[in-house]
């Protein structure tokens, strides 16, 4: 059985390509077989995220042609077995991708194996957005602390539910779950950041994790390498949350909450 | 000096409260988003149905029927204007 997940927002640089790699790789950690792809025509990223860039050879509108199979294009990813990488196409036609050929592409992926088909948003409602959640039987909404994102993420929330497979043949609705990134708990405390209690209420799907603000994040696209592979980063901790917890397993949100001070801050501070 | 101290407790109260303002907002910003999705959705469909139901009986063109949805207040008004031939 396999499940297809899209990461979507509405809204750029909120963290999706972030997101998706982190959780493929999360997922494929714990053994399941896994597949990322990215949707995003014309502005391939993922690659670079997940640190495959140089072997690159080709695409998913290539695949979606026929100019390539299924092995030559999947990337397979160096550091975790059962991790594969399908990367975007570098062409300037938007329309390259069309729902036909996606839809011909996942029932491959299925037939191979995959459990998990994670798909990679691009920003926007446009074409590439709704041909990446098109299939989907669940949906990883990320949302930032702000108000721009929050709206965006309630827009795509209402396309999913209208415009997705699922809606247009009438079967269960998409499965939808939150994740709030870039948290400042100490912004929230000081009453300028939207709290974790207000973003349910407000989009009212239920909580998947909150990854907080962390250095480790740059940090790991600039080396190439999915930030839940950093232990010691408190994103990375809560990416393997969130994973952990998809996954059907019961932890605590972290990280909700400022650190405590240490004792020099605490005496000055 | 009192002055001093309005203006004081304005920019407090502002960096207090922004968070709150965006919740505020945001309430209403989607609530709209929310209650007009899907309101549209099914009236091409209906009208569609009804152009058959009424074919039964009368011969009418594809624009003798007309659909609209308008809100009036808490009330929605579904209006349906179907032109018969003479």
């Amino acid at each position: 059985m396999s499940r297809i997940i899209v990461v979507t927002s509405g809204k750029g640089g909120v963290g999706k390509t972030t997101t998706a790699a982190a959780f493929a790789t999360g997922l494929a950690m714990h053994g399941h077989k896994t597949v990322v792809i990215d949707f995003d025509v014309g502005l391939r990223n993922l690659d670079l995220i997940m640190g495959c860039e140089r072997r690159v050879v080709y695409d998913f509108v290539n695949l979606i042609n026929g100019d390539a199979n299924l092995n030559q294009t999947l990337v397979r990813d160096k550091r975790i077995k059962e991790l594969y990488i399908l990367p975007a196409s570098q062409t300037r036609d938007k329309e390259a991708l069309n729902l036909g050929g996606v839809g011909r592409v996942m029932e491959e992926l299925m037939k191979e194996g995959f459990e998990y088909i994670i798909c990679d948003s691009p920003a926007g409602i446009e074409s590439g957005a709704q041909m990446a959640m098109y299939f989907a039987d669940e949906a990883l909404v990320v949302t930032n602390p702000e108000v721009s994102s929050l709206r965006d993420s309630d827009r795509m929330l209402g396309i999913l539910a209208s415009k997705s497979r699922r809606a247009v043949e009438g079967d269960d609705p998409i499965k939808e779950h939150l994740l709030i990134t870039r948290y400042d708990p100490e912004r929230v405390e000081t009453g300028d950041m939207l709290s974790v209690e207000d973003i349910i209420e407000l989009l009212r799907v239920p909580l998947l994790g909150v990854v907080p603000e962390s250095e480790g994040v740059l940090q790991c696209s600039n080396a190439g390498e999915p930030v839940i592979l950093n232990e010691k980063d408190h994103a990375g901790q809560a990416y393997a949350d969130v994973v952990a917890r998809f996954l059907g397993e019961e932890r605590p949100h972290r990280f909700l909450t400022q650190e405590k001070k240490g004792l020099l801050k605490r005496l000055f501070g | 000096m009192g002055e001093n101290m309005g203006f004081l407790e304005y920019f407090r109260s502002e960096k207090k409260g922004s968070a709150a303002v965006a919740k505020e907002r945001l309430q209403v910003v989607i609530a709209h988003q929310r209650s007009s999705r899907g309101r549209h959705a099914y009236l091409p469909e209906l009208q569609q149905e009804l152009l058959t139901v009424i074919r039964k009986y009368v011969q009418i063109s594809d624009d003798q029927v007309h659909i609209q949805l308008d809100r009036d207040g808490d009330c929605e008004v579904l209006e349906l204007n179907i032109t018969l031939p003479d």
